[in-house]
């Protein structure tokens, strides 16, 4: 007996669950050569917003966990990837227009930089910080912390890789984010937020949104309680506007990157302030 | 009381003489490692405490402003990048010890251009920059050990804008690090406290820099935005004020410059009930009446828990009325002058706002010279958090009391701000200390203390107080690139 297929709506994924847009609006996700697969959901500025106000929630808590619990709640969502494995070829070979074997290089890629990412939790405050020999009866330490809400234009190609590429030094640090995927390689990211959605990590730590990264990107650079935005896929925005727009707040702004941003650990230091603490000693 | 009478608590003058200091008449720019004339039209360095001319300063205009971006380039190409490290370092070697050789001049040229007390130049701003200096060149061949990085570089030609309220130790800060790194430097120092940066430069020529690697240019906004803007300049590092912080950051926006931003402030000086008041009380002074508040990171929000209000604020009353006001020479003054007219008059207003919105006021009683820019210490009781007093940047001797009743309450009130340089922390309990520390938003925490700094110890902003650190191994990042790509 044959089996008709039950297509998935592809919706957006703000605080935890997955709305449609609130403006009701879509968009066709077709194949490369042009036929048509699915209607993603258009985000609006009040989607962005919203997702805003979920990360901003969610900041306290997802900044609090352990950097050892962080470090296996993101372990955790690459084991979940490994699962899903061949449906993000599926969706990466339909909407990339790539073979099989590419995508699943591109899956694997993804993988892998999401275990090396997830195991720096616990490290990275040993390596960005340090003790201060200050001249003075003082203890002082200067240590990493997350920047805060993080709004991320994901790159343009490599679906899933380029999107793991920028998600994943945001989230182990303790920042939270709202990213914009990939307007012509949407599904990989919905996906990606199903994923995110049965694992361990908290709703509203990572939202995303799909539709024009041009007509999103605006409000989130203005807006006030985001501290800082990775321009990595806006290359073909005028993301010169986007920085002049984001500096009324004085945010942090990474510029556009071609391809999927290598592993570093600059991109994870970039979305984190230095505190330093002095504490006075006793003078015994 | 007649200026005639005498308390138990008066001093006879014991001002430090200003013929220590050798000045010019007028002084040039400094470009390519020799004074020369600027083209716009010269303007007076004068004492904030007398209004007297101090020298007449030239004014650079974009021209200029060229010129020194060109020969800081050619050092850099020619000189300064193919230098050692080790070789980098003993010229800031050399450049600590001429610093502390000439310190009491350089004290008394900065607390007579600047107003600050002699006390404090002497014992904190100078020693600083000799110490900022020396941190900075034993760097300067360690880069490949910083852990920035494999592959450590200068970035070019940095252009640097500093403050008036320390400015020989914002130059220090700037150029130390800038140097250590391999970068060559083109500096413009406030438009009303020119004069240390130009003895400064007398110092490079006895340290024998080579030419070009430091250059200063003196003059307003239109000099900054012209150094910010040039073409040649591929790192911008600015300390100022938050709206001159986003207009850099704009202007500058896609063009590839790195830069480091160290902006305003408005920070929460949390004292709990079980704080150690005496120390406490100090702290507070200090926090907020040190430099005559002329401090980006200045404790201006006093959060003390309510139980205590009454008792620390009799007690802070009773300490201000102690404090001396009057000529910043005189080794026995605790505040000295307001740097300019221009900004006594924000001080007025905000604090008349202040009063208008409700908050009452208190004044240290203490005379006002007749000459000069004076404002008394002043604490302002009943603020809201609504309060522009409680939310602007003062940038004077204004302290706002605000309380709170729970250290959660104290945690949000404190992060209630666009800004977030720093904050201090008041309570003999250690656990408490770490616990509120690691909740502040803010880059530098004082627990039990407040106001300290140290060349070994990052310094710089969360939120809209700024990106970048200034200091310690973190102040090196600033100026350094790394990997595989060349610039």
């Amino acid at each position: 007996m044959s089996h008709l297929p039950v297509p998935k709506t592809y919706k957006l994924y703000i605080g935890g669950a997955f709305p449609r847009s609130e403006s009701g609006r879509v968009y066709e996700v077709t194949t490369a050569k042009g036929d048509f697969l699915a209607n993603a959901a258009k985000a609006s500025r009040k989607d962005a917003r919203d997702a805003v106000v979920a990360a901003r929630a969610a900041l306290g808590g997802w900044a609090g966990t352990t950097a050892y619990n962080r470090g296996q709640v993101l372990y955790r969502i690459a084991e979940l990837l490994e699962g899903r494995s061949a449906q993000f070829v599926e969706e990466l070979r339909l909407t990339d227009g790539i073979s099989a074997a590419t995508a699943l290089k591109q899956v694997e890629a993804a993988i892998d930089t999401w275990v090396w990412y997830a195991g720096w939790t616990d490290k990275f405050a040993q390596v960005a910080g340090n003790a201060n020999p200050v001249a003075g009866p003082y203890f002082n330490i200067s240590v990493p912390e997350p920047t805060g809400v993080v709004a991320i234009v994901a790159p343009q190609a490599e679906g899933l890789l380029g999107l793991v590429s920028v998600l994943a030094p945001v989230l182990l640090s303790g920042n939270t984010a709202v990213v914009i995927a990939s307007e012509k390689s949407p599904l990989s990211a919905v996906t990606l937020s199903e994923v995110l959605a049965t694992s361990d990590v908290p709703g509203g730590v990572v939202n995303i949104l799909t539709g024009s990264a041009a007509e999103i990107t605006p409000w989130l650079a203005g807006h006030a309680d985001v501290n800082a935005l990775d321009l990595a896929g806006a290359e073909a925005l005028d993301w010169v506007d986007l920085q002049v727009t984001a500096a009324d707040t004085l945010k942090r702004v990474l510029p556009p990157e071609p391809g999927a941003p290598a592993q570093s650990l600059a991109r994870i230091a970039f979305f984190t302030e230095t505190k330093t603490v002095w504490h006075t000693k006793a003078l015994i | 009381m007649t200026a005639t009478e005498t308390r138990f608590l008066d001093y006879a003058p014991a001002p430090e003489s200003a013929s220590i200091l050798n000045l010019r008449d007028s002084y040039g720019l400094f470009i390519d490692g020799d004074f020369v004339p600027g083209s716009g039209k010269p303007f007076a360095a004068i004492s904030p405490a007398t209004e007297k001319k101090i020298a007449e300063v030239a004014y650079a205009d974009a021209q200029d402003v060229d010129r020194a971006v060109a020969a800081a380039r050619k050092a850099y190409d020619r000189t300064w990048s193919k230098l050692s490290g080790s070789d980098r370092g003993k010229y800031l070697f050399r450049i600590a010890r001429l610093v502390q050789e000439r310190a009491r001049e350089l004290a008394v040229a900065e607390s007579l251009d600047n107003g600050k007390p002699i006390k404090e130049s002497r014992d904190v701003d100078i020693p600083l920059v000799a110490a900022w200096f020396f941190y900075y060149a034993g760097w300067a061949d360690k880069l490949d050990h910083a852990g920035l990085g494999p592959n450590p570089r200068s970035l070019g030609v940095a252009a640097q804008i500093v403050p008036w309220n320390f400015p020989l130790l914002m130059l220090a800060w700037k150029i130390a690090p800038a140097l250590a790194a391999g970068n060559t430097v083109v500096l413009k120092p406030a438009d009303t406290t020119p004069l240390s940066a130009l003895i400064f430069a007398e110092i490079i020529q006895q340290a024998d820099l080579p030419p070009g690697v430091v250059n200063f240019i003196n003059g307003g906004g239109d000099t900054g935005a012209a150094l910010v803007n040039h073409p040649d300049v591929n790192k911008v590092a600015f300390t100022g004020s938050t709206p001159v912080g986003r207009m850099i950051a704009k202007s500058v926006a896609g063009s590839g410059k790195s830069v480091t931003l160290e902006l305003g402030g408005k920070a929460a000086n949390i004292v709990f009930d079980d704080a150690p008041l005496d120390q406490a009380i100090e702290g507070i002074v200090n926090g907020i009446f040190f430099n005559q508040g002329h401090v980006c990171c200045a404790g201006s929000r006093l959060l003390v828990q309510e139980n205590i209000e009454a008792e620390v604020v009799e007690r802070l009353k009773d300490r201000l009325t102690t404090l001396r006001l009057g000529d910043p020479l005189d080794k026995n003054t605790d505040i000295g002058a307001i740097n300019s007219r221009a900004q006594l008059d924000r001080i007025r207003e905000l604090s008349d706002i202040g009063e208008a919105e409700g908050a009452t006021r208190w004044s240290a009683p203490c005379e006002i010279p007749a000459k000069g820019f004076w404002f008394a210490p002043t604490i302002f009781t009943g603020v809201e958090t609504s309060h522009r007093i409680a939310r602007d940047e003062i940038f004077g001797p204004v302290l706002s009391v605000l309380t709170f009743r729970t250290p959660a309450e104290a945690i949000s009130k404190a992060n209630n701000t666009p800004f977030g340089l720093s904050a201090g922390i008041w309570t003999d309990k250690g656990s408490k200390i770490l616990a509120v520390a690691d909740k502040l938003r803010a880059g530098v925490i004082w627990a039990n203390t407040f106001n300290r700094f140290d060349p070994a110890s990052p310094f710089g902003g969360y939120k809209e107080s700024g990106y970048g650190r200034e200091g310690g191994r973190h102040g090196l990042a600033a100026y350094l690139t790394s990997g595989k790509a060349a610039r």
